[in-house]
């Protein structure tokens, strides 16, 4: 409903050889009014996008026309606005469907983010493990069954599988990482077995930056008849991710990271699964029927979805999505590569720097952290901070990638539609500066 | 700039050349702390001699401030009484979070002072608390164990 026009193009005549599209980077900035404030006395300099993204003008200003023209509650109204509010959350989950190719809206499961999206995929298991008989076998859990993630794993796609395999009586077991930051898959037969009942990885790491290649695990994974899993948290904004390309029968991500509003995550899973799944949370709009003895559910999505869900943030993601597909996908794909390749021959100029993981762009997403010899990362941000560039330090919920590499913490630079060359240049300016205070 | 008021000489000059750094034995009470949200850690080993904090040993691994913060507790506190040490703990945390109304004691708290300007970075205060925390846990641990047996030497608390 709230389709905006561009007063002027995202992408520049100029063509990459592969006649995608370049993004112009100064348009799309003017497009996010964060960029007009200062920190310190200085521009904003926004390397952070891996943590959350800035958000345009056009997604603000979807939440703002909700709440002031369509304001109701979904799926349960009869009345004008009710309606409103229906069509536009149905329309975003119909958009995010689109955008990553599912078969349909109904395979778009709403979350509050990543996270959660993960942990529903989990208690489906614990759940069905816990009635085995009236359950789908490929949920069930048993001592001596296995759980597969990778040590390259946010916290969020390790932690709800502890508490599953715990609960179960399951195995855990993951795939290690190689010292240039990619997964190592040499044992993949020994790691992947027929014991193996469900694999969850990372698509591009929040903290290497790497970029997986699904496709040696979703073969493996479904040769045992295991369900798989990917955390598309970092990969789906910024390339374009196709479900059935990928091949997964899960897909977790998050509004917020792709130009959306935090309190809204997607769960992709394919129909036939999802159909099969026992519910997550019980409550309100996920209900056949209900007595006091038993109740019936709905068929997904609507089965996952209990309670009023975050209707505006919904619609808003919606729209951030609209933003994203004018931009193309494939030119912010293009334009992440760009920066990235840019910050790998920039970031080394700095005495004393290493960057993790692998040492070239193309596979790699738009994220790199790196150390500065003899300075911590929490020293390296705070005055990176008072130059207005605006990094991440610490384990970056992933602390396994950072004991793998022995350090405590790192500095993270993370680059997305909006990010220029001259961002990346003040970055290593502030990080010389770094430097003389703790010469 | 403004990042003077956080990263002092004093600071700096704390966590180039640590004093009193290097887990010692022997010990009568220890501590490992963690702060969950950066991964620095700091370890402290307390020896006491009657009523007096007879060494106060540490090693860890994070940013400038908790580890400045580490060596600035060993001038502050070694060969003080356990009354004193407390006295100085209890100045330094109320400085850090701000409690002091912005004067800070400094006779009491020395090089300590320099860290005055850690209140005005909300996140930065648990990096300069983590070794007195740690110290105030060593020590109640010590005044422990002081009641039921020797120092320890060698394994681990």
């Amino acid at each position: 409903m709230d389709t905006i026009t561009p007063s002027a193009p995202r992408v520049s005549g100029e063509r990459s050889m592969n006649g995608v599209p370049a993004l112009d980077v100064a348009t799309v900035r003017a497009d996010f009014p964060i960029f007009e404030r200062q920190i310190h006395g200085r521009p904003l300099v926004y390397l952070d996008s891996a943590n959350t993204s800035q958000k345009p003008h056009v997604v603000i200003d979807a939440l703002r026309t909700h709440y002031e023209l369509h304001n109701a509650n979904v799926a349960r109204s009869v009345h004008t606005l009710g309606t409103e509010a229906t069509l536009a959350y149905e329309g975003a989950r119909a958009k995010v469907a689109a955008f990553i190719g599912a078969a349909g809206p109904d395979e778009v499961v709403f979350a509050k983010n990543s996270t959660e999206a993960i942990n529903l995929v989990a208690y489906a298991f614990g759940n069905a493990s816990a009635t085995p008989a009236t359950s789908d076998p490929r949920f069930v859990l048993r001592p001596g069954d296995e759980v597969v993630i990778s040590e390259m794993e946010h916290h969020s796609n390790i932690v709800p599988w502890q508490l599953l395999c715990e609960r179960t009586g399951a195995t855990l077991k993951w795939f290690g990482i190689t010292d240039d930051g990619r997964l190592d898959l040499s044992r993949i037969d020994e790691v992947i077995t027929p014991r193996t009942k469900v694999v969850s990885f990372v698509h591009v790491s929040n903290i290497l930056g790497t970029m997986n290649d699904p496709t040696p695990i979703v073969r493996r994974a479904h040769d045992v008849g295991a369900l798989v899993m990917i955390d598309g948290s970092q990969s789906v904004p910024q390339m374009p991710v196709d479900v059935t390309e990928l091949g997964a029968d899960f897909l977790a991500f998050t509004g917020h990271k792709m130009l959306g509003p935090t309190g809204i995550g997607v769960l992709w899973g394919r129909s036939e699964l999802l159909d099969a799944m026992p519910p997550f949370l019980g409550g309100g709009s996920m209900i056949e029927t209900v007595t006091m003895a038993k109740t019936t559910y709905l068929p997904p999505p609507a089965r996952f979805e209990a309670g009023t869900p975050p209707i505006a943030e919904a619609i808003a993601l919606g729209t951030a999505i609209d933003y994203l597909s004018r931009l193309d996908m494939h030119a912010v794909a293009a334009h992440e590569r760009a920066m990235t390749r840019y910050a790998l021959d920039a970031l080394p100029t700095v005495t004393g720097l290493r960057i993790y993981g692998p040492p070239d762009a193309e596979s790699r997403g738009g994220t790199m952290s790196f150390a500065l010899d003899g300075v911590h990362p929490h020293d390296v941000g705070q005055i990176l901070d008072e130059f207005g560039v605006e990094v991440r330090v610490g384990h970056h919920c992933a602390r396994p990638v950072c004991a793998r590499f022995g350090v405590a913490a790192m500095t993270r630079s993370s680059f997305y539609v909006y990010t220029s060359t001259a961002d990346i240049d003040e970055l290593v300016h502030g990080l010389e500066h770094v430097r003389k205070v703790f010469s | 700039m403004q990042f003077d008021a956080l990263y002092q000489e004093i600071i700096l000059d704390h966590y180039k050349r640590p004093h009193g750094r290097g887990l010692r034995e022997p010990y009568d009470g220890e501590a490992h702390h963690v702060n969950p949200t950066c991964g620095d850690e700091v370890d402290i080993r307390v020896r006491l001699e009657n009523d007096t904090i007879g060494d106060v040993s540490h090693d860890g691994v994070g940013c400038s401030i908790s580890q400045a913060a580490a060596s600035v507790l060993y001038d502050l506190v070694n060969g003080r009484t356990v009354k004193d040490a407390l006295v100085r703990t209890d100045a330094f945390t109320d400085m850090v979070a701000g409690r002091d109304g912005g004067e800070p004691d400094e006779e009491l708290l020395e090089d300590g002072v320099a860290f005055a300007g850690v209140a005005k970075y909300p996140s930065r205060v648990k990096c300069a608390l983590l070794p007195w925390m740690a110290f105030k846990d060593a020590l109640v641990r010590a005044q422990a164990s002081g009641d039921n047996g020797a120092a320890k030497v060698g394994g681990s608390a």
